[in-house]
């Protein structure tokens, strides 16, 4: 039998500091094995174009999705988060934040902004899942509170983007309280007619589900979301039941009466807007062609 | 009567007490004095024990198996004017949330609360108190028709959490509480809130938004149970008591993060110690918020109660 590789020297060896890996952020491995090129990737809206795989995002990535030009006003950028408990579990709260901002390079779980979309105002809040799990605390609260109030004051629609594991234990009875708050900034937005569009993105649960996620106008998501109230071991653990297949996924939730739409990442802009103008009885825009 | 693990030194007490009491009676010794001594310890050891309680014991205490629920509360401030209301219209009877009319004095209210079960038989058909979406669809239900006819809402929270079941998902336990929160943020009528037991979570929050939040003083209301926050947090059960600590759950926590309007009094030892004195309490708190509420019209109480929510939080800049 030949060798299809025949080693002419002996003795080639390379230290390993002197070995070369292949940089990270190159390549993108989606969950079913297919492997994309991360330029490529960003192109397809982050979504792997073999199989549809809607990679996690965040709200850089989401704003440049949805605004024209990639161009906003961010909102509120300097609110963080305190630690009015002085929580303490393996590790103190005031820690984790900062290795959360450190590693994130983010003030907290969600960045609020104004911008055009399609030619129109648009607000938008959307969640970082990266920030201690997309957790909602008072920072949290309160910047959706005040995006809520700018919508209403600029008479625009108002894109909630969650991503959230739910509220945040850290603060305890102050994050559940958020549900409270934002839920009545909402009824505020409900009263002055200015629609609310809810997107669910992989994932969202737990506190965030028993609010505004749920609360939209429309309430709409992306293919193969986790969305549910209880997380999908908590409810296998109560019950001791098999969980049915396909259990709280957007299909899933979608078929069971609770999201209006499931929209391809591609089409989201376009699909987020044909509703505002319908809802609103106005022109529809067209789309001017998307890089 | 049943006895916690750190109420064991008064239950001793309670029955050298009662000895002494037989011995006095059955013989011909004078053990007046010797009662009196057992007396006065036994005074001392229940307000040492209940004037220092940590905020796990408290926890305990408002699972205590003695305790009063919802319906006993209703049933001891309304009498026979209490009639229930069932039904969400949609899919079923949630037997662990009940509702219904009932009066105080001349005034109606719309009762609603969770409902916990007596033993193992009845602790199953109610769930153990953790609704699913038709519980907390009855209750806007009910709330909605009260806000129709002018009719104040209280409501009674004890729960250890919204029901995590399959089902539950299916029929939008998520959507149902948040529909819930949105509605009584805006609800035209007052809405008074006594936290009476467990107040866990999204779960307790479904029902409990309010112009008045009133915690008993041996409840506990936040975001997850200490167990379940154990879990998390420290990847085991046995961290409830720092959890419970950590998660400032108690009644005088939640008055000073100003997340509750009032603390209601006890008795020593808890509610069950003097049910009477406790429902008695609790009716005059609810009649006596309502006398203050109802001076105010529908706008500047909804104004009022979006504020208070509004203003809730912790934050820089």
């Amino acid at each position: 039998m030949t060798a299809w590789f025949k080693r002419k020297e002996k003795g080639i060896q390379t230290a390993t500091e002197e070995k070369k890996d292949t940089p990270k952020g190159l390549w993108y491995k989606s969950p079913t094995g297919k492997i994309v090129e991360s330029e490529d990737l960003a192109k397809n809206f982050y979504v792997s174009p073999e199989d549809d795989y809607h990679v996690r995002i965040g709200s850089k990535e989401y704003f440049e999705i949805l605004f024209d030009d990639n161009t906003f006003k961010e909102l509120d950028e300097k609110l963080t988060s305190k630690d009015p408990l002085k929580f303490v579990d393996t590790k103190a709260y005031s820690d984790r934040l900062k290795a959360a901002k450190a590693k994130t390079k983010l003030n907290d779980a969600v960045r609020t902004a104004i911008g055009k979309s399609m030619g129109k105002e648009l607000v938008i809040a959307c969640m970082d899942f990266s920030f201690i799990g997309g957790s909602m605390g008072s920072v949290v609260g309160e910047k959706i509170a005040r995006a809520i109030d700018m919508a209403k004051k600029k008479k625009a629609p108002f894109l909630m983007i969650s991503k959230s594991g739910g509220a945040r234990m850290m603060e305890a009875a102050l994050s559940l309280m958020q549900l409270a708050k934002t839920s009545a900034k909402l009824a505020q937005l409900a009263e002055a007619k200015i629609p609310y569009i809810s997107l669910c993105t992989d994932p969202t649960t737990g506190g965030t589900t028993a609010s505004y996620a749920m609360l939209g106008d429309i309430n709409i998501s992306e293919p193969g979301a986790l969305i549910g109230f209880a997380g999908p071991r908590v409810v296998k653990d109560t019950t001791g039941k098999e969980l049915p297949e396909g259990f709280q996924t957007s299909e899933f939730v979608q078929e069971h009466g609770f999201l209006d739409f499931i929209t391809h990442r591609r089409d989201l802009k376009k699909k987020v807007n044909l509703y505002i103008d319908l809802i609103q009885n106005l022109p529809v825009r067209k789309e001017k062609e998307l890089v | 009567m049943e006895y916690l693990e750190f109420e064991l030194p008064i239950k001793e007490l309670e029955e050298q007490l009662q000895k002494c009491q037989i011995i006095g009676k059955e013989s011909e010794v004078d053990v007046t004095e010797t009662c009196q001594q057992i007396e006065k310890k036994l005074a001392e050891t229940k307000k040492d024990i209940y004037k220092n309680l940590t905020a796990w014991q408290r926890v305990q205490l408002s699972r205590h198996p003695n305790r009063p629920y919802t319906m006993d509360y209703i049933n001891a401030i309304c009498g026979d004017t209490f009639l229930e209301l069932h039904g969400d219209r949609t899919v079923g009877d949630d037997k662990a949330m009940i509702g219904g009319l009932g009066k105080i004095g001349d005034q109606s209210y719309m009762f609603i609360g969770q409902q916990k079960g007596y033993n193992t038989k009845t602790r199953q058909y109610r769930n153990f108190g953790m609704a699913n979406p038709e519980g907390y669809r009855k209750a806007l239900r009910l709330m909605k028709s009260a806000e129709k006819f002018g009719i104040p809402v209280v409501c009674l929270i004890d729960t250890p959490g919204a029901y995590p079941g399959i089902e539950a998902e299916e029929r939008g336990q998520g959507e149902a509480i948040a529909r819930n929160i949105l509605e009584m943020t805006r609800l035209k009528v007052p809405i008074i809130v006594v936290i009476i037991g467990e107040g866990a979570s999204g779960g307790a929050l479904g029902i409990g938004v309010g112009d008045k939040v009133l915690m008993l003083e041996n409840t506990w209301y936040s975001v997850i149970s200490p167990e379940s926050c154990s879990s998390i947090l420290w990847r085991s059960w046995e961290y409830k008591e720092q959890a419970a600590e950590a998660l400032k759950l108690t009644a005088p926590d939640m008055k000073k993060l100003k997340l509750i309007d009032e603390i209601v009094r006890e008795p020593l030892g808890g509610a069950h110690t003097n049910r009477k004195k406790t429902f008695e309490t609790v009716k005059n708190k609810i009649a006596s918020h309502y006398e203050v509420l109802q001076k105010l019209s529908p706008k500047e109480l909804v104004n009022q109660r979006m504020d208070k929510y509004a203003a809730m939080g912790v934050f820089n800049g």
